[in-house]
């Protein structure tokens, strides 16, 4: 018979999708049975970049983790370390300065802002929007120099501590956010205006990958990709912890769930984070950064060269078995990260190092619901369905 | 108002007083710690307990948040409080409609070390499941299908028990795949 449609009916083949792949966002790994170009099952395979997270949480002390939860989703780390250190702090049922909830509502925002502004960049590119990919970096480009000059890294940020933060923020990084997030609307526009109405971005995303709120609920999954199904609901306004009861921002929905809902609902999440950092801004209290209880934070470093209390007190902090000792029990504590719900679940023996952490990283959920929003669908609209998503291997397979 | 009425105890939060009144007999424990309910149920009940938490209309904790286990083999206090179950399986629910979190643990001792599959129930329980048999070797019964999900398929041992070592056993600088595609 003439012609390969005819010819490919009946007829499967198998293809793996993954783990090297540069369309996979990391080191994810599919395997699609296809008839000609339609996808008749796939199986998504995770923990090709398994690293015992959960295992090194029991040997580390509860300071020493935040470093591990920035390689957790590589994208926004302060997001991760925000969320880690608010459950330890749950824990030890302490409630940080107001100056600081403030500065880290700011980060997690600003990590909201670089985390939405990579995805958008890598699955307009995976879709062939090669321009968009460029505007989208120049902004998060930004966005990092900030994150630099407040945390001396881009990634591996490790900014929270427990009871606090690393430092307060630069002089003139106010200034600096001013301008940014005053200047972002109008550069979020010009993706506005190549995306939004295109016809090829439009054929290729709108109905693709689409999920119903009932198989989203079900699946777990949260985040915007719960969002985009129909379902207002955000950590932040449902269980609002830090200040977040002190900041007015609106919860953006889809209706269709599909790959193009979930485009414009990060759209819009980029626009209310940004009045979030405004308001941050107008609001943000003086006074100091770190909780005064010398048994949980470090003492400034002039007390402890300066005075041998603050010496003792620097000492005993990171001492095993003297500094952050959260009672006996168990916490499971949610925060509303880029991605999703991150969740940490830590249960302490009283010591000074975890009993157990799980984390529960929303990337696993949309990850197993994959093969739901694939099937009976092209094989070129995986890589537009996996792009809308934002899996991230690294708190995938943690 | 006299003063002893202002010590009055605050009422029992609505999903406590509907298990005790249908489901008395699985709960072993309950207690409210950080704004979470807590309540540690039956092995034999599991599977019915958390299908009325689920399908119950008033409760509708229709989002199971995670799976996960603990191991408490060297944690003497919480083993002793459970018939020296070594495990402890944590599943955390969450309920839009009531916009609330409930936390279920069930004790599962080593020498049984099945529990039933809520796969039924929800979907995205599969993976958990998956993730919690591949780090600790509890078997979920009635699972569609249940293999390692983190760890390589030919591994020996659950990491996340304490008797396995942080660095591993056997450590190796490569997985042998020749032997394996024999």
């Amino acid at each position: 018979m003439q012609g390969g449609l005819e010819r490919a009916t009946g007829e499967k083949m198998v293809l793996n999708f993954g783990p090297q792949h540069p369309a996979t966002h990391g080191t994810l790994r599919i395997v699609l049975e296809l008839d000609g170009e339609s996808v008749l099952k796939a199986t998504p395979h995770a923990g090709y970049l398994h690293t015992g997270f959960e295992k090194l949480g029991e040997h580390l002390d509860y300071n020493q983790y935040i470093v591990v939860t920035d390689r957790m989703n590589y994208l926004s780390p302060l997001s991760n370390n925000f969320g880690y250190v608010l459950a330890v702090e749950q824990l030890l049922d302490i409630e940080v300065t107001k100056r600081c909830q403030y500065i880290r509502i700011l980060m997690a925002e600003l990590s909201r802002l670089a985390d939405h502004l990579l995805w958008l960049g890598t699955a307009a590119l995976d879709l062939g929007a090669f321009s968009v990919f460029l505007y989208s970096f120049r902004e998060r480009e930004k966005l990092y120099s900030i994150f630099e000059k407040t945390t001396g890294a881009r990634l591996t940020t490790s900014y929270t501590r427990v009871g606090g933060v690393l430092r307060d923020l630069y002089d003139g990084c106010v200034e600096d956010v001013r301008q940014f997030v005053s200047n972002f609307p109008k550069a979020l526009k010009e993706t506005h205006t190549l995306l939004t109405k295109n016809r090829i971005w439009m054929d290729r995303t709108k109905g693709v990958g689409a999920i119903s709120a009932d198989d989203a609920i079900s699946y777990g999954l949260t985040g915007p990709c719960l969002r985009a199904t129909g379902i207002a609901h955000d950590i932040r306004k449902a269980e609002p912890y830090s200040s977040y009861d002190e900041v007015t921002f609106d919860v953006p929905v889809g209706t269709n769930g599909d790959a193009y809902d979930r485009y414009l609902v990060r759209m819009e999440e980029m626009i209310q984070s940004c009045g979030i950092v405004t308001q941050v801004l107008d609001n943000i209290p003086d006074g100091p950064v770190n909780l005064e209880d010398n048994k949980i934070t470090m003492p400034d470093k002039s007390d402890a060269y300066g005075h041998i209390e603050g010496l003792i007190h620097h000492f005993k902090v990171v001492m095993d078995g003297h500094g952050v000792q959260p009672p006996k029990g168990d916490h499971y504590c949610a925060t509303e990260s880029p991605n999703g719900e991150l969740g940490f679940y830590i249960v302490s023996d009283g010591s000074g190092t975890a009993y157990r952490i799980r984390i529960r990283p929303p990337s696993f959920f949309h990850f197993q619901a994959l093969p739901l929003m694939l099937e009976g669908g092209m094989v070129s609209d995986t890589v537009a369905v996996l792009g809308s998503l934002n899996v991230i291997a690294g708190e995938l397979d943690r | 108002m006299s003063e002893e009425n202002q010590v009055e105890e605050e009422p029992k939060p609505l999903v406590l007083e509907k298990l005790e009144a249908n489901h008395a007999d699985a709960l072993l424990a309950q207690d409210e710690s950080r704004g979470t309910i807590v309540v540690v149920i039956h092995k034999e009940q599991a599977y019915a307990v958390l299908e009325y938490l689920k399908t119950d209309p008033e409760l509708a904790y229709t989002f199971l948040v995670d799976v996960t286990a603990v191991d408490n083999s060297q944690m003497e206090s919480e083993l002793m409080q459970f018939d020296y179950a070594r495990f402890m399986v944590v599943y955390q629910l969450y309920s839009y409609q009531g916009q609330c979190r409930l936390r279920v643990k069930v004790p599962v001792h080593e020498n049984d070390l099945s529990l039933p599959s809520v796969t039924g129930l929800w979907q995205g329980a599969n993976w958990l499941e998956r993730e919690t048999y591949d780090m600790f070797g509890i078997n979920f019964d009635g699972h569609p299908d249940l293999r390692r999900i983190l760890m390589p398929d030919d591994f020996d041992g659950h990491p996340l028990r304490k008797d396995y070592p942080l660095r591993g056993r056997g450590e190796r600088e490569r997985f042998n795949f020749d032997k394996q595609n024999r």
